[in-house]
């Protein structure tokens, strides 16, 4: 019966806090009501629409796959969401090694680096609305920065060239979001125990080294909750593009989601514009997923057992 | 001179599809009394107007409500303004949604005609039988575009604005020459323009519509007006027209020639940014609506003053059908009564458009912008102001065209507008070819 005793007692503890969620589940409550409300139902509606042709306007006749038909035939929709996919990627690329270096370097207690950070974090404070237009209008080919200056580097068609385009539209997302992902960083490296680099100086470690084999390590999880974000942010921004580029020139911008826009409110086809919310609805989900299992099985799990 | 003898193209439909001496119980002045329909004039309440934001047109639009307002303390109307692209977007999704203000400004076309199809706006054609007044005084060619089925359903408004292709006196002296007389002349100045560091032509190409005020040009020059027709009216494979692709591939020439300023596929129409190309001197010819002569008058007064901004009208194309007095842009701007609002609301609404719209005070007011509002027997107001010149050659080109056009995008259902507009930017980056824009285009017919 001694074998039994290990199980029985597990099974007390396991029943012990299944009482306590019971008890706390309550506390979720406004959380779900406000999830089923804004996130759930128009979700549902959204699915229920891109089985129906709908102006926006008048009545809303159901339609079948016609509106999925339309669009997974369109070769639009893979300019698009090759388009997302290159802003994504580009726009991790450039974030992360920055918000690292940026959030290792604003973990430091010294008071200039405080201060920095204050002014660090201005970009955050400002409306993606107001950052477009105002990158707009320094941008201006002919009335802009580079123009008033007479400085030549800085004028370009920076907003009228494919690839210029994309670029400046990195930039800017870069420029608004690496404060937000620094500030991530600064408290992942916050909470790495000091032993950790004690322990590495005593056996003679330089500071390249403890950056490498201590900090980047132990803010694995950091990376893939920062990672989630820019990915899931970058596969629904649309303000800043819509005001800086509206997808243009041409379609070298219009990304998934203007894409979405431009058919429901532009040209009144809801359905089509509703069918493509629900392909970046599956795509945020599998890249979510994604990049959970890539941090292992439980992203919640302590990396400082045994430090 | 007389506006009645404009005709336009037929998918404007005719005012002749409209009865007009349905007017049984015509009363003799357009006071508040007249509006012979609605049982009595509203006593209180409110009724909600939004607008386009923005000079010249806020200002008189402004006042317009305000002396309204001021006339009719107890039955108010609430403005909003919005600028052109965001009310676009806002104004459908306020319809759509069952919010829309009680006033709808807009274009006319294929816009009123999906409002209509949504059973959304009302119908005033008994309203105009029983308000002659109203009607008569109004430009007939400005109820083509809020004429849908044979049916009046909106209130024609505000100025004529067609498009006209502005030009900077100073720097054709510059290069010694005279302006363009017909196409092969542009082509031939563009090259002397360029050699001289002056960019031919001002374009907001980020605003697309822009871009396709070239094409509505090219388009009617090189065929008629039978080719854009084609397209309205549904016919299979209009776009593929060797007219079509002949006029598509001359604007490709023109942007392969560099006739447009550097970077304009960046710059936006909103701004005004195309504009102040033109009267900074950057750029010697810009085509534009003529409200761009109210816009560059409050930019830059001295350079509209001293003779410097001239106009003609779109030059003939070699070889081409179509008419050079020709011209295309909007008949008019239109306002159409909410089917939601309250009969309350709907009676200030027509009482706004029987006393207060193009109200010889207003009338003034655009005059004073330099527009020309769609009201006969104004030529004396017209000859009167300082902008006489330029506002002549306005009523001269609406009043004298042999076809005035609606704007495409206008004339389109929104479906539509939105694929021409994006194939008409792609057009424009070289990004496809006149064949490929056909294809695209042609596959959009009829919806």
């Amino acid at each position: 019966m001694t074998t039994l005793v290990p199980p029985a007692t597990s099974r007390a503890h396991a029943a012990g806090r299944g009482h306590r969620q019971r008890s706390l589940a309550w506390l979720a409550l406004p959380a779900l009501l406000f999830f089923i409300a804004f996130g759930v139902v128009p979700l549902v509606g959204v699915l229920v629409l891109s089985f129906t042709q709908w102006d926006g306007i008048g009545a809303i006749h159901p339609a079948g796959f016609d509106s999925w038909h339309t669009v997974l035939t369109d070769p639009g929709l893979l300019h698009a969401l090759w388009v997302t996919f290159l802003i994504m990627a580009l726009s991790w690329l450039v974030q992360t090694p920055m918000s690292i270096l940026i959030g290792v370097f604003l973990a430091g207690n010294q008071r200039y680096r405080a201060v920095l950070a204050v002014f660090w974090f201005i970009p955050l404070l400002l409306s993606s609305a107001a950052i477009a237009i105002t990158y707009k209008a320094l941008l201006d080919p002919n009335f802009g920065l580079g123009a008033g200056l007479k400085i030549g580097f800085l004028t370009q068609d920076w907003l009228g060239q494919p690839k210029l385009a994309v670029g400046v539209v990195v930039f800017v997302v870069s420029w608004q979001f690496i404060p937000f992902h620094s500030l991530i960083y600064q408290g992942g490296v916050q909470q790495i125990p000091i032993s950790l680099y004690e322990a590495a100086q005593l056996d003679g470690a330089g500071r390249i080294r403890q950056f490498f084999s201590i900090t980047l390590p132990q803010l694995k999880y950091t990376i893939i909750t920062s990672s989630t974000l820019m990915v899931i942010g970058s596969l629904t921004s649309f303000d800043l593009i819509f005001i800086l580029t509206a997808g243009g020139p041409a379609d070298a911008t219009r990304v998934l989601a203007l894409d979405m826009y431009k058919r429901g409110f532009q040209a009144n086809l809801m359905g089509p514009a509703s069918a493509i919310a629900v392909i970046l609805v599956l795509i945020g989900l599998a890249l979510a997923l994604l990049l959970q299992r890539l941090g292992g099985r439980d992203a919640n799990a302590s990396q400082m057992e045994g430090a | 001179m007389d506006p009645r003898t404009t005709s336009r193209r037929t998918f404007l439909g005719l005012a002749a599809g409209v009865p007009l001496a349905a007017g049984l119980a015509a009363c003799g002045s357009s006071g508040p009394s007249s509006s012979g329909g609605a049982s009595g004039a509203a006593k209180s309440g409110s009724a909600s107007y939004w607008f386009l934001n923005g000079p010249p047109g806020e200002a008189v639009r402004t006042a317009t409500v305000e002396r309204f307002n001021k006339a009719n303390p107890s039955t108010p109307i609430k403005a909003t303004t919005f600028q052109n692209d965001a009310y676009k977007t806002k104004i459908k999704t306020a319809i759509g949604s069952g919010q829309a203000p009680t006033i709808i400004w807009g274009w006319g076309g294929g816009g009123l005609r999906s409002y209509v199809k949504a059973g959304q706006v009302d119908d005033l054609t008994d309203w105009f039988a029983q308000n002659t007044a109203v009607k008569d005084r109004l430009f007939p060619s400005s109820f083509g575009a809020a004429t849908i089925d044979g049916k009046i359903y909106a209130m024609p408004a505000e100025t004529v604005q067609p498009i006209v292709l502005f030009y900077n006196q100073k720097k054709f002296e510059e290069i010694g020459a005279e302006p363009p007389k017909s196409w092969g002349e542009i082509m031939s100045l563009v090259p002397r323009f360029n050699a001289k560091g002056i960019a031919p032509f001002a374009l907001a190409g980020a605003s697309r519509w822009t871009n396709m005020m070239w094409l509505e040009f090219l388009f009617d020059r090189t065929g008629g007006p039978e080719v854009f027709e084609a397209v309205f009216n549904g016919e299979k494979d209009a776009w593929s027209n060797p007219v079509a692709i002949s006029a598509l591939t001359k604007a490709q020439d023109l942007v392969k020639a560099k006739g447009f300023i550097k970077g304009f596929s960046s710059i936006t129409a909103d701004s005004n940014a195309d504009q102040a190309l033109l009267y900074t001197g950057k750029t010697a010819m810009m085509l534009h609506g003529s409200w761009s002569y109210g816009i560059q008058l409050a930019a830059a007064k001295k350079f509209v003053t001293s003779g410097e901004l001239c106009y003609m009208n779109f030059p003939p194309v070699e070889g081409g059908k179509g008419d050079p007095s020709d011209t295309v842009g909007n008949p008019g701007q239109y306002l159409s009564i909410s089917s939601k609002a309250t009969p309350e609301q709907k009676d200030i609404a027509k009482k706004f458009f029987s006393t207060a719209v193009l109200s010889d005070a207003e009338n003034k007011e655009w005059v004073a912008t330099g527009g020309v509002p769609i009201v006969t027997g104004t030529e004396s107001l017209l000859a009167a102001s300082p902008d006489a010149n330029f506002l002549k050659f306005i009523y001269d080109t609406s009043s004298k065209a042999k076809v005035f056009a609606q704007s495409w995008d206008q004339a389109l259902s929104p479906t539509a507008a939105e694929a021409l507009l994006d194939n008409i930017s792609k057009l424009f980056t070289l990004s496809i070819n006149p064949q490929q824009f056909a294809t695209n285009m042609n596959a959009v017919i009829g919806t």
